[in-house]
C-alpha cells in the first residue's frame, strides 16, 4: 500500500459536505490511501462530485476531473491515451456513482473495457441516485422503496434484481474484476492496488451504505455494510481474467437483520409483514451463498 | 504547389500536419474520409498521435475532453446526429475551456432522415461556446484549421471550435489544394502549451460544480473570451497570409461590394456559387454584391454593419431554420443592421441538400429588391 506522505496528512481532506456517517466519502478517503499521490481521477456526477469540490473548495489532494454524469469512462479513456503519448506515469483512476456506471454511462464504460484502456473503475455503490433524491438505479435491490420505486399501496417497491456489472465487465475481458465494502477497508485498499497495478480495464465495485438514501443512523454506516455481507446480500469476491478467485465465506444470518434496520425495507414490516417479499430477498442471498461459495459449513473454521 | 485531392483528404493532410497527439472520432457520413485517412495515417506511423475508435461521438468528445486536458493536442470530426449526440459534452468542453478542434461536415438533422448538406447542425450548436468557421472551399477549409489551433491554444482564448464546411459540396469534391509541408506548419503553429493540466505534480480539481455565487462569472468569462476571440482571429488570420499568401484576416469578406445596391449574405461553400451569379448580373448592369461570413462564432455585428452601410437592400442565404422564427443567421444580421435603414430578407435555401444554382441566386435577388422574402425559397409546392 502506497504511504501517505505528509506525516499522515489525507489526500482526501475534511472538510468536505458529504452527510455524517456517508459511506462513499469513507470510500473516497480509503481510495486515495491506497493510490497515493501518482493517480489522475475522473469522477461523475452524483453525491461524491458534489460534496467533495463546491467551487472554490476542494477536498481533492490528487488530480480530478469532472465533466459530465455519464462520460467517465470516456473521459478516462483520452486521460489514459493522453498519458501514454507524453510517456507519463500516472495512474487513471475512474470514481462513480451506481447510477452512473449501472445505467446512463454503460455505453462509454463498454467502449472503454472493449478497447482495454489501462484505466481502474471504482464504482461507489449507494444502491441509488442519492445526489437527485434517492431514485432507484439498476443497482437498487429488491424490494426496497425510493422516491421513484415507491412502497405503495399496490406496490412493494423496486420490482427488479440488481444488474450484475461485475460478470458484465468481466464478459469484456477485463483482467480483474472485485467487489468490496467499506466495512472491510484492507480488503478494498488491497483490492485497489492490485486494480491499478493490472494492466488494462479493472474494475472494482465497492459497496457505500448511504445513511441518508437507506434510512439508518448515521453511526451505523460500517455495521451496516457489515450486515450486507453476513447475510450474503453483498458478497465481496474477485473474478481473475473471468473466473471467481476469492470470495469471502461468511456465517450467514437471516437478511431480516438486515432489512429490518433500514427505512427503504420498512414496508416489508409494516403495516402489515410481507413475508413473500423477505422469503424472496433471502432467496437472493442464497442464491449468491450458491454462487460464490461462502458459507461457512458447521465446524469449518472462520477463514 | 497545387494538388489536386478530396476536400476531406486536404482537411485530413492539414491535421495530420497540425500534429495531434490524441484522435477520437466516430465515422457518419459525409465525415467519414476524414477520419478513415487519418486512422490510415496512424497505422502508416506517418502521424504520431494515439487515435481512439471511440463506440460514439458522445465518447468521442468526451475522450478528446479528458485527453485536452491531461495535456494533449486532441482533433475529432462529425456531424449531423453525430453533433446532436454530443451537445451535452460540447456544452461542457467550452465550459472547460478545453482548444478542442473539431471538423463539422456539415449536413442536416432527421427527422426524416438525410445525409445531404445544410449547415442546420452546426448552428445548432451556436449557443454551445463553440468558435465556428466556415469555409467556402477545400483550401479554406484546410487552412481554417491551422488557424483554428492557434485561435483556440492562445491563452488568452482557452475555447474550442468547429471548423466547418459542406457535406458532399466540399467534403467529397476535388479541388486543387495547396498544401503546405510539415516545416512551415511547424513554423506557423507552435506544440501544445497548455495552460493548465492534469498532473500529479501539480494537482487541481477541474470541472467542479458551482453555485449562485459563481456560476455566473465563469458565464461571463467565456463570453469575454469569444469576443477577444475576434482579435486572435484576426491576428492568426494576419499572420497566416504573411507565411502563405493567403490571407484570412477578416471575420467578414466582402465581394464586389464597394458601390453594391443589393448585398448577399452568406456562409460555407454557397459563397462561391453567390459569386459567379453576382458576375452575371454585374454584366447585366445590376449592383449586386456579397458579404461572406467566416466566423458564425463569434458573431462579427459591427464588421458586417460596416460593410453593408451603404446598401439598401440585404438578402441573406440561410441553410438552416431556427423553425419558428425564420433563419438563425438572418435573424442576426437583422439585428446587426438594426437602424442602417437596409431592408432585410431573409431565405431559407438548400435545406436537406436541395441544389441552389446562380438562377436562383439571382432570383432572390430578385424578390429582395421587389421587397419580398423573409421565406422559403425553392419549395416544390406541388408535393406540400
Ligand atoms: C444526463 C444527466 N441526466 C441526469 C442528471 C441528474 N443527475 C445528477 S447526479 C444523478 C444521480 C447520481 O447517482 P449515482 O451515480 O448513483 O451517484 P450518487 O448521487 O448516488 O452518489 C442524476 C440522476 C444529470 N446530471 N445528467
Ligand atoms: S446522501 Fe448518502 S451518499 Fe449522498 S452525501 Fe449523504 S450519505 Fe453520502
Ligand atoms: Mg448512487
Amino acid at each position: 500500500m502506497a504511504e501517505v506522505e505528509g506525516g499522515g496528512c489525507e489526500l482526501f481532506s475534511a472538510g468536505h459536505r458529504a452527510c455524517g456517517g456517508c459511506g462513499p466519502a469513507l470510500a473516497a478517503r480509503l481510495l486515495l490511501k491506497a493510490t497515493g499521490k501518482n493517480v489522475i481521477l475522473a469522477a461523475s456526477t452524483g453525491c461524491m462530485e458534489v460534496f467533495s469540490t463546491p467551487y472554490p473548495e476542494t477536498a481533492w489532494g490528487v488530480p480530478w476531473i469532472h465533466s459530465l454524469f455519464e462520460n467517465v469512462a470516456a473521459v478516462a479513456s483520452g486521460i489514459e491515451a493522453s498519458l501514454k503519448r507524453q510517456g507519463r506515469s500516472e495512474k487513471v483512476v475512474c470514481v462513480a456513482g451506481d447510477g452512473a456506471t449501472f445505467d446512463i454511462g454503460v455505453l462509454c464504460i463498454s467502449g472503454a473495457f472493449e478497447r482495454g484502456h489501462d484505466i481502474t473503475y471504482i464504482c461507489y455503490d449507494n444502491e441509488a441516485y442519492m445526489n437527485t433524491g434517492i431514485q432507484r438505479s439498476g443497482a437498487t435491490p429488491y424490494g426496497a422503496s425510493t422516491t421513484t420505486s415507491p412502497a405503495g399501496k399496490c406496490s412493494p417497491g423496486n420490482l427488479h434484481q440488481k444488474k450484475d456489472m461485475p460478470g458484465i465487465l468481466a464478459a469484456h475481458g477485463a483482467p480483474y474484476v472485485a467487489t468490496a465494502s467499506i466495512a472491510y477497508p484492507n480488503d478494498f485498499m488491497q483490492k485497489v492496488e492490485r486494480a491499478i497495478n493490472t494492466p488494462g480495464p479493472c474494475y472494482i465495485q465497492v459497496h457505500t451504505p448511504c445513511c441518508t438514501g437507506w434510512g439508518f443512523e448515521s453511526g451505523e454506516t460500517l455495521n451496516m455494510a457489515k450486515l450486507a455481507i453476513e447475510t450474503g446480500l453483498w458478497v465481496n469476491y474477485e473474478l481473475v481474467n473471468g473466473q471467481v478467485e476469492k470470495a469471502k465465506k461468511v456465517r450467514r444470518k437471516p437478511v431480516e437483520e438486515y432489512l429490518a434496520k433500514q427505512k427503504r425495507f420498512r414496508h416489508l414490516f409494516k403495516p402489515a409483514r410481507q413475508d413473500d417479499m423477505i422469503a424472496n430477498i433471502q432467496a437472493v442471498a442464497d442464491a449468491n451463498a450458491e454462487r460464490f461459495g461462502i458459507d461457512i459449513k458447521r465446524k469449518e473454521s472462520s477463514e | 504547389m497545387l494538388e489536386f485531392m478530396e476536400g476531406s483528404h486536404a482537411v485530413a493532410e492539414i491535421v495530420k500536419r497540425c500534429r495531434p497527439q490524441v484522435i477520437a472520432a466516430y465515422p457518419i457520413t459525409p465525415q467519414t474520409h476524414i477520419v478513415e485517412d487519418l486512422a490510415q495515417m496512424v497505422a502508416n506511423c506517418e502521424i504520431d498521435a494515439e487515435y481512439i475508435t471511440v463506440e460514439s461521438e458522445f465518447s468521442a468528445l468526451s475522450a478528446c475532453l479528458g485527453a485536452s486536458a491531461a495535456g494533449s493536442r486532441v482533433y475529432s470530426a462529425t456531424t449531423s446526429q453525430g453533433l446532436a449526440l454530443m451537445f451535452e459534452v460540447c456544452f461542457n468542453a467550452a465550459g472547460m475551456r478545453q482548444p478542442i478542434v473539431m471538423t463539422i461536415a456539415n449536413r442536416s438533422l432527421g427527422a426524416p432522415l438525410s445525409i445531404w448538406n445544410d449547415q442546420q447542425d452546426s448552428i445548432s450548436l451556436r449557443d454551445s461556446g463553440w468558435l465556428q468557421f466556415y469555409a467556402e472551399d477545400n483550401q479554406e477549409a484546410a487552412d481554417l484549421h491551422m488557424i483554428a489551433y492557434k485561435v483556440c491554444e492562445d491563452h488568452d482564448i482557452l475555447l474550442p471550435a468547429f471548423v466547418c464546411f459542406d457535406g458532399f459540396i466540399l467534403t467529397h469534391t476535388y479541388e486543387p489544394v495547396a498544401l503546405p509541408t510539415q516545416e512551415e506548419v511547424d513554423a506557423y503553429l507552435p506544440a501544445f502549451s497548455p495552460y493548465q493540466r492534469l498532473d500529479a505534480a501539480n494537482p487541481l480539481s477541474l470541472g467542479m460544480y458551482a453555485t449562485p455565487e459563481y456560476y455566473m462569472e465563469f458565464r461571463y468569462e467565456v463570453d469575454r473570451a469569444m469576443e477577444r476571440a475576434k482579435q486572435a482571429f484576426i491576428k492568426a488570420g494576419r499572420e497566416f497570409g504573411e507565411q502563405f499568401g493567403r490571407d484570412y484576416s477578416a471575420l467578414v469578406e466582402g465581394y464586389r461590394l464597394e458601390d453594391a445596391d443589393t448585398a448577399l449574405v452568406a456562409m460555407g461553400s454557397i459563397c462561391g456559387t453567390a459569386k459567379d451569379a453576382i458576375d452575371e448580373m454585374r454584366e447585366h448592369g445590376r449592383k449586386v454584391g456579397l458579404l461572406k461570413i467566416r466566423t458564425y462564432r463569434p458573431f462579427p455585428a459591427q464588421e458586417i454593419a460596416d460593410a453593408l452601410k451603404d446598401v439598401s437592400t440585404v438578402a441573406v442565404l440561410d441553410k438552416n431554420i431556427s423553425l419558428g422564427n425564420g433563419g438563425a443567421v438572418g435573424i442576426e444580421v437583422k439585428t446587426a443592421l438594426y437602424g442602417s435603414g437596409a431592408a432585410v430578407y431573409d431565405y431559407i435555401i438548400a435545406l436537406g441538400g436541395r441544389d441552389v444554382r446562380k438562377k436562383d441566386i439571382a432570383a432572390i435577388v430578385d424578390l429582395a429588391e421587389k421587397g419580398k422574402g423573409d421565406m422559403f425559397y425553392g419549395l416544390r409546392t406541388e408535393v406540400l
